[in-house]
């Protein structure tokens, strides 16, 4: 850290301690994210195997992380920047064990989708995971760097996510209309997507806590947001 | 170190929503050579809890001791500036201290009961400002007072006992009660918690929260804690300097000047 | 901004048997070094209490005997024709009468076989001189008793007491005690009539040049009233310089020198205030000699610096929190000196001042430099007449050539002690009594 140390040092320790945590957290997550995109890629059913045990390691950090925050707050009762940071700790962990339930979820549905036929959609798949995953590195990254403004890059970039998003629906929707023994497969895919869109807007969480936690201020500006599937119809209809 | 020569950031001191009580501007105080305040621009909002922070020797007491001029009983102190209480000089010749201490109460660090009874302790403002009409007048401000601090109940049977063998807690609402009992306008109050125990603290801090509906108060204390449980405002000084003003919860989490952000999270002091 | 989290440069010894080792040698010394010092302490105070047993205890061993006196009984007759002839009862006859002719043909009628002159003496040196006065205060007190014959105790000779005593030995120079004289001495002892009893003239008499009659009551009632002068003037001066010197006074370099002169005032021989006073009170103010107002005059400007230095220690003993919350409360300063201050720092004060007079209870040279040496045989009547004190009336008996006042010396530094314990005790006790817990 760049700053001028606690007078209890003991303290200086336990926050070093803390944003390892999370750093490791969020380099697992991150892994399981890759593996969980890998996995439905290339139908690899092993390594989706591998990606749901996994999970259970980022799980395991949520508690320590848990733990860790909880006696922080009472035994050093944190001020100011330290309070935003520890109380952040608490809100990346919770949004990386989210991520990587998504993680897990997608792992899941590459198995189920693994018995179907290669899909048309899979181009985009992985165009969603790559950005999902600099997403994750570079949040990550904002916070081992202190950087509010890689933090605030990350936080613009998810309305392109989201607007891929909503292109992979659309196809999907088109597949299912006309090719209805697609559905099963389909609707698996268009869960991936969803959870990929997912874990990027938890990504985009991570980014405004980080950003708090370093700054004490909001990113400035409405939270971009461009996922409108829900206002979508079935395309052709209103059409 | 700093010294005075040294271009200082500006204070940051975020504007007072609500009435101003008392208003200091450009207060600078000497201990004869030396300067113990710089330029103090500070608004002391009404019927608000105004919390002074920072480091042993930053100038806080001292800053609060300049508004009912306790620094006068210094001969070597010197205080030039302006502070207003609802915009009357309190500097100008034409103030009583006197008077302006019965405006201007104040809590010591030390519960400091007179050695007299219980009844004569919170009797004793009334008896000197002549405010009390008639004996039984006397009993009503004694008892409101008391009752006012939180200890009436349990000192109503003893009042004729020494309020010194009271319980530290008690002493210092007794303290309190005495204060109040000449009804100021404004409670000043120098770590009043600092020799209590933490129930006690408790008590005195739920105390100051309902006090706040009916004075103004401003209080020195080095728990940070306690600044922010029971202040709305808070104003952390640093080597004599007023570095930051504003409202509690932000000073505590999103302090704007480096020094405060140091100070608040144990980085010094 | 601190840097706390500095490195030190020199890197704290670590902690070894051989550094242990050397800790423990030097802990050995540490205990040593302490017990040495305490019992130099136990030693130093032991010397003192040794010191003071020597004291009191001579003091005790030749003045407790004073305490006592040998008085004789006799029969007297009080013949109307020796006393008042005429029958006409005026004092001034009965007062004229031969009464030391009385005591003798008392004194005859027990002891017929002396008949020469020698022996008649010898007869009437054995009891006081003073006791035909006695006798005549008596007859002239009630004059009905004339015609009768009364039984009297009268006080003995000193020499004849000394002899009681066991004191001095016949053939003594000092006892000029005939060998008549120490035969009727045994006669007497044999039937009774001489007796050893409380020598309560040691109280209620005052100065007198028979030793057997000489008491402290006149000297007493002289200290007490030098002392009521001494307190009246130096207490509320020496209050009221405290109060100013501590509250009020700006601190700058006259308050300075006034404190420094202060404390060299209490440190100031006593005789050179004797001398101010002979100076100022008697030769300029034309006061009268010898009185206990010129005294206590004196005196208070001796105690005046012992009562202010005490105050402004007492004063400065009241906690500050004290004045703050006065002053904080809105109190004047003068309403926070005479709500507060005063009040907590009056013990203190009062017992300077009970100090101040014990010292002034014990001193000697300045009351000698304005007349209160001189011999004052009557208790004195007010602030102006002519008295002695206690100190003095110890050094005017010590000077005196016979033996039984070396007894009465002793007994009037006893009683003096008394007084100064007394006056002690009553220190302590207001000590005490106003402690105050803060």
């Amino acid at each position: 850290m760049v700053d001028v140390p606690h007078t209890v040092k003991a303290f200086d320790d336990e926050l070093a301690a803390l944003q390892t945590k999370i750093l490791r957290m969020g380099g697992i997550a991150e892994a399981n994210v890759a593996a969980a995109v890998q996995s439905v890629i290339r139908r690899d059913r092993q390594l989706a195997d591998r990606t749901i045990v996994a999970d259970q390691r980022i799980d395991a950090f949520d508690g320590e992380i848990a733990d860790l925050v909880t006696r922080m707050l009472a035994l050093r009762q944190p001020m100011a920047q330290d309070l935003r940071m520890i109380v952040g700790a608490l809100r990346l962990a919770n949004d990386l064990e989210r991520i990587g339930d998504y993680a897990k979820n997608i792992a899941k549905r590459s198995i189920a989708i693994g018995v179907s036929a290669p899909q048309q959609p899979m181009h985009a798949i992985p165009r969603m995971g790559d950005m999902v995953l600099t997403m994750i590195k570079d949040v990550l990254d904002a916070l081992a760097n202190r950087d509010p403004e890689r933090a605030r890059s990350v936080w613009a970039r998810d309305p392109a996510l989201d607007e891929l998003y909503n292109s992979v629906f659309r196809e999907l929707l088109t597949y299912m209309m006309e090719d209805p023994r697609t559905i099963t497969a389909c609707a698996h895919m268009l869960f991936i997507a969803k959870n990929l869109e997912r874990i990027g807007d938890h990504a985009t969480n991570m980014a405004e806590t980080i950003h708090f936690a370093i700054v004490g201020a909001r990113i400035d500006g409405e939270r971009p947001k461009a996922d409108v599937t829900a206002e979508m119809s079935a395309p052709g209809k209103d059409a | 170190m700093v010294t005075t020569d040294q271009a200082q950031p500006k204070p940051v001191v975020m504007p007072l929503d609500g009435p101003v009580k008392i208003a200091a501007r450009g207060v600078n105080l000497w201990y004869g050579a030396k300067q113990a305040l710089f330029d103090v621009d500070l608004d002391v909002g009404a019927n608000q809890v105004t919390a002074l922070i920072g480091p042993s020797g930053c100038g806080k007491s001292t800053f609060l001791r300049c508004i009912n001029r306790m620094n006068d009983t210094i001969p070597t102190a010197r205080v030039v500036g302006d502070i207003r209480l609802d915009g009357e000089d309190i500097y100008s010749p034409a103030v009583d201290v006197v008077h302006l201490r019965a405006r201007v109460g104040m809590v010591f660090q030390k519960p400091n009961p007179f050695p007299k009874s219980i009844y004569d302790n919170v009797a004793y403002g009334p008896r000197i400002h002549g405010l009390a009409e008639s004996k039984s007048h006397l009993d009503d401000i004694v008892r409101f007072s008391l009752e006012r601090a939180g200890l009436w109940k349990e000192v109503a049977d003893r009042l004729p006992q020494p309020g010194t063998g009271l319980s530290g807690g008690q002493q210092q609402r007794l303290c309190i009660a005495r204060a109040i009992a000449v009804s100021p306008e404004v409670i000043l109050m120098d770590e009043p918690c600092s020799a209590l125990d933490p129930i006690a603290t408790a008590r005195i801090e739920e105390l100051i929260d309902d006090l706040r509906d009916n004075f103004t108060i401003a209080i020195v204390t080095h728990s940070m804690q306690q600044a922010a449980r029971v202040s709305q405002r808070t104003a952390f000084f640093h080597l004599g300097i007023l570095v930051e003003a504003g409202p509690t919860e932000q000073i505590f989490t999103s302090p704007l000047d480096q020094r405060t952000q140091d100070y608040v999270t144990g980085r010094f002091g | 901004m601190t840097d706390i989290a500095e490195k030190p440069d020199v890197a704290p010894p670590l902690a070894s048997a051989a550094r242990r080792a050397q800790v423990a040698r030097r802990l050995k010394k540490r205990y040593a070094a302490e017990a040495r010092f305490r019992f130099l302490g136990l030693l130093a105070v032991s010397v003192a209490i040794a010191f003071l047993v020597l004291l009191v205890g001579t003091q005790l061993i030749q003045g407790v005997p004073a305490f006592l006196a040998s008085k004789l009984e006799i029969s007297v007759t009080l013949d109307p024709a020796k006393i008042d002839p005429d029958g006409t009862g005026d004092p001034k006859v009965i007062g004229d009468a031969n009464y030391r002719d009385l005591l003798l043909s008392a004194l005859q009628t027990r002891f017929p076989e002396a008949q020469d002159r020698r022996q008649r003496r010898d007869l009437l040196g054995l009891v006081s001189t003073n006791a035909t006065y006695d006798l005549r205060d008596m007859v002239l007190a009630e004059p009905a008793l004339i015609g009768q014959t009364v039984t009297i105790s009268v006080y003995t000779d000193d020499v004849v007491d000394l002899y009681r005593k066991g004191k001095i030995e016949v053939g003594d120079p000092d006892a000029k005690l005939s060998d008549f004289q120490v035969q009727a001495l045994a006669q007497l002892e044999a039937d009774g009539a001489l007796y050893t009893t409380f020598n309560s003239a040691l109280f209620v008499n005052s100065a007198s040049r028979e030793p057997e009659s000489a008491g402290l009551l006149g000297a007493v009632v002289g200290s007490l009233l030098t002392l009521v002068v001494t307190l009246g003037i130096a207490f509320p001066l020496g209050v009221a310089a405290a109060v100013y010197l501590e509250e009020f006074a700006p601190k700058n370099r006259w308050t300075d020198l006034i404190e420094v002169n202060i404390n060299n005032l209490a440190a100031v021989p006593s005789i050179v205030f004797g001398l101010l006073g002979l100076a100022l009170f008697l030769n300029l103010f034309g006061m009268p000699r010898s009185a206990p107002l010129v005294g206590g005059l004196v005196l208070s400007l001796q105690a005046l610096p012992i009562i202010i230095i005490a105050g402004r220690a007492a004063i400065k003993a009241v906690p500050p929190s004290i004045r703050e919350a006065a002053l904080g409360m809105g109190a004047s300063r003068i309403q926070t000196v005479s709500h507060h201050i005063l009040p907590l720092s009056m013990p203190g004060m009062l017992t300077g001042a009970i100090l101040g007079m014990a010292h002034a209870l014990g001193e000697t040279a300045p009351l000698l430099m304005i007349g209160m040496v001189a011999f004052v045989a009557d208790v004195p009547a007010g602030f102006t007449s002519p008295a002695t004190v206690l100190p003095v009336q110890i050094y005017l008996w010590a000077d005196f050539p016979e033996r039984a006042f070396v007894d009465r010396t002793s007994a009037a530094i006893l009683t003096l002690l008394v007084f100064l314990l007394l006056m002690n005790a009553t220190a302590i006790y207001l000590r005490k009594k106003f402690e105050r817990k803060w």
